[in-house]
């Protein structure tokens, strides 16, 4: 098994107009999302919402600014770990992962452990 | 007041709401009872309570932001108790140490909450307006030339990101103190320069926005004694500040430095400003206000123009560059240089400044070069750069200088 981070990428503005209905269709997308990790053979480790990019803050050269790194229509949102046998593995569970604003990258963890 | 009631909700608009509250609880028990022996204290005791009030009512509040109040006791008493202080500690939220709880600290740590360097610069000038110096969010708009809904949005989302990134509601602790420091005198500083040369309309001096920025940097260096650029920037606004009346003739028209009258300069705040001058120099190398604060006085002691020590000033200025490396003293410097050495090395200074580029745009660049060039009687180029700095100033006294320059060289 293998550690893969799911960055989930959407539009923030979609949200900031959403119906109340809307919001809860995507909270019990994620609920249903964290039940099928599992059925794909993977393992939910962890994962968060992020507030909006309105609260950032940036760090570059010890330089502190507002806002997000990189100001891109479609912003990181939020993120799970996961375990998955092989990229196929977390690849078929980043597909269910929703994101209907946007999608979501898949980024393998590098494993610095040694083994 | 604000300040302290912020520190029990952790939240600035419900601050704002009970600070209100207690202005009207104020007028119903003052009327009935008399004036209390301090009323600055009773409304913040009062304003204290009703937040209390208001977070112990609203329990989905206290969900959603769950480092709403710090932990401690509620305030026990009534009496408009005014303790003297606990030091800034920069500790973990260490709730508040009595009832009262220092007001200058918590005037303080709104400064610094205010002038976070996580908050964009507009934000920390706005914010800080907003709720340090009490200004309505239409007031600070007409300041910046913004409209009022466009500056609203601006002091929402700061107060926004303060809550949700839960910027620390505190003074640094002393390893990030000098840093953190720099922005908050950065910020009055800023606020002082907007007030003192308005970049639009008809006033060269937008006279509020002095005032405030000189009674933020008074405050600070009050609150913060032993910080020597708080008194260097104190010093640095008292000396600017006290040519205010003789900077523009009776018809409004701009004088330059040489040509202003200097029995007219206040020498009330001239004094005042060269006494902390002296303590701001003092131990150690002088930070960046302290310099500037130096050039100040060494201007506002000088009889006359011609009779300025300008080799001390250039070596100030030398100082200042090593200090805080900003095209803008070495823009500064070279002025200066021109009087020390004449204004060929001085332009050749400046030609390496708009190589640079970092300068574009800033209209006392080209003013500076033009006022040169007229000096050596090359009054062709010095048309061509005052008509630069012309078109990069939308205030109207500087607009007219310029202008006047302009048919002055070209008839010469």
């Amino acid at each position: 098994m293998a550690q893969y981070l799911i960055l989930i990428y959407e539009n923030e503005d979609a949200y900031v107009d959403a119906s109340p209905e809307v919001l809860q269709t995507v909270m019990e997308a994620h609920t249903r999302f964290a039940g099928q990790v599992g059925e794909q053979g993977g393992k939910l480790l962890g994962g968060n919402a992020l507030q909006p990019t309105a609260t950032a803050t940036s760090i570059r050269d010890d330089v502190v600014t507002d806002g997000p790194f990189a100001e891109t229509k479609e912003a990181l949102g939020g993120y799970y770990l996961i375990d998955a046998p092989d990229l196929d593995h977390a690849l078929a569970i980043g597909k269910l992962c929703p994101a209907q604003y946007g999608g979501v990258e898949v980024r393998p963890v590098w494993d610095t452990s040694g083994g | 007041m604000l300040a302290a009631t912020a520190r029990v909700t952790r939240d600035l608009d419900l601050a704002e709401e009970c600070v209100q509250d207690a202005y009207v609880a104020a007028l119903g028990a003052w009327s009935r009872g008399g004036i209390p022996r301090n009323p600055g204290a009773w409304l913040t005791t009062t304003a204290r309570r009703r937040a209390l009030d208001a977070l112990r009512r609203d329990r989905t509040l206290r969900a959603k932001l769950p480092l709403l109040i710090d932990p401690g006791p509620p305030p026990a008493g009534d009496g408009p108790a005014w303790p003297g202080g606990t030091g800034p500690d920069g500790g973990s939220g260490a709730g508040w140490a009595a009832e009262g709880d220092v007001i200058p600290d918590d005037r303080l740590r709104l400064v610094f909450t205010c002038c976070h360097p996580a908050l964009a610069r507009e934000a920390q000038v706005a914010l800080t307006l907003r709720l340090v110096c009490g200004l309505t969010t239409g007031e600070i708009a007409r300041a910046f030339l913004v409209s009022e809904p466009t500056m609203a949005a601006r002091v929402t989302r700061a107060k926004k990101k303060i809550s949700a990134a839960r910027i620390a509601y505190r003074v640094p602790a002393a390893a990030e103190l000098p840093e953190r420091l720099d922005a908050v005198l950065t910020v009055v500083h800023l606020l002082y320069t907007t007030g003192h040369t308005a970049p639009a309309g008809n006033d060269l001096v937008r006279a509020d926005l002095v005032d405030r920025a000189i009674g933020l940097a008074r405050m600070i260096r009050e609150l913060m004694p032993d910080e020597r650029e708080a008194r260097g920037l104190l010093a640095l606004l008292l000396l600017t500040d006290a040519r205010r009346d003789t900077r523009a003739d009776a018809g409004g028209r701009l004088l330059l430095l040489a040509d202003q009258d200097r029995s007219r300069w206040d020498r009330g705040a001239i004094d005042e400003g060269t006494a902390l001058v002296a303590g701001a120099l003092r131990g150690g190398s002088p930070g960046r206000f302290a310099l500037q604060a130096a050039i100040a006085a060494l201007h506002a002691e000088a009889p006359s123009y011609s009779e300025t020590d300008w080799p001390q000033l250039l070596q100030l200025y030398g100082e200042l560059l090593r200090a805080w490396p900003s095209p803008v003293v070495a823009l500064n410097r070279a002025v200066v240089r021109a009087m020390v050495d004449g204004p060929e090395p001085a332009l050749a200074e400046i030609a390496g400044l708009e190589r640079d580029g970092r300068l574009a745009g800033y209209r006392y660049l080209p003013a500076a070069k033009a006022d040169l060039l007229r000096r050596l009687g090359r009054n062709a180029e010095a048309a061509r750069a005052y008509q630069a700095a012309l078109e990069l100033t939308d205030n109207a006294a500087e607009r007219e200088f310029l202008s006047r320059r302009i048919t002055e060289v070209s008839a010469g």
